[in-house]
């Protein structure tokens, strides 16, 4: 998973979590951002990419939750990805998530990124981008595809994550 | 709302949601031909046009389901003329001029025009006007 843990979650509307971005965490060390012309040396950090995911997985569960998760809920298009800075080890991010339009057939999200470095805590979370996602959900897509039976979106390691945030997984 | 506002309102959402340049979103080009739209660019297109113009667009009505995949409306690859007569009945805004020329089920797409899409906004407007 991308994200640690869902804070707040307000059905078909807005979904808060937090991503701790860690040293031991081994993609890091393959990322290291140099800058000659600001004089900035090498570091590791996260890619955005990953920043992406993170959202995608924030922004589906808000998406997936709105049909207690019976739906497969594909990220389909990444409308916009803004990052100001890089993500570095021991910052915390928070993704806000809100949905903007949602129907059977996919949903439009909205999302702002946040980093809090815990060495100017006092700053508290600054915004640092927002990422705009599509998100469909296959089974009722216009091409008319078939997809299996069972739902391999929302696996074990989203429940996972649910329940550790004291959220009840929705039944069925 | 005039017929030039409501085709520069659709020209933003198409620049928004395709990401191309405004100059080439003229009345004629067609969303997948010309702008380069793929399938979940459709459902933003719908997304984006409920947004900009206030109106609720049902599934269907804008772009249409299950035509393609029905055997009775296409064949060998060609839209039969039945299948033609229900796009025409179900999508009335659309411009069926290229798809005419060469019924290639893989042309459907190009039934929709930004004219096409200029048009069914006004329809929309004038019914909930």
């Amino acid at each position: 998973m991308w994200i640690d843990r869902v804070l707040e979650l307000v059905p078909r509307e807005r979904l808060v979590a937090i991503k701790n971005v860690s040293l031991a965490e081994e993609h890091l060390h393959d990322h290291f951002a140099a800058d000659a012309e600001l004089r900035l040396d090498a570091m590791p950090l996260m890619p955005m990419s990953l920043v992406v995911e993170g959202m995608a997985q924030s922004a589906g569960i808000l998406v997936g939750h709105a049909s207690g998760f019976q739906e497969k809920v594909v990220l389909a298009k990444v409308a916009k990805a803004e990052l100001d800075r890089d993500p570095t080890p021991g910052v915390t991010l928070r993704y806000t998530a809100t949905i903007q339009s949602l129907t059977a057939q996919g949903a439009a999200t909205q999302g702002v990124v946040e980093m809090l470095d815990h060495a100017r805590a006092s700053e508290g979370f600054v915004r640092i981008g927002s990422i705009d996602l599509m998100f469909s959900q296959v089974d009722h897509n216009m091409s008319g595809l078939q997809f299996p039976e069972h739902n391999f979106v929302f696996s074990e390691s989203f429940q996972t994550l649910l329940r550790t945030s004291g959220i009840d997984w929705p039944s069925a | 709302m005039e017929r030039n506002e409501i085709f520069q309102k659709v020209q933003e959402v198409l620049v928004d949601a395709l990401a191309v340049d405004e100059d080439e979103v003229t009345p004629e080009a067609s969303l997948t031909g010309d702008l380069g739209a793929e399938s979940i660019d459709f459902l933003d297109i719908v997304f984006k046009l409920e947004q900009a113009f206030g109106f609720k667009i049902e599934q269907g009505e804008l772009f249409p389901d299950n035509v393609t995949q029905n055997p009775e409306y296409v064949q060998g690859g060609r839209v039969t003329e039945t299948g033609m007569a229900e796009l025409k009945r179900r999508l009335p805004h659309g411009d069926f001029s290229r798809l005419e020329s060469d019924p290639q089920v893989t042309r459907v797409g190009e039934i929709f025009t930004v004219d096409a899409l200029v048009n069914f906004c006004e329809t929309k407007l004038q019914r909930a006007a």
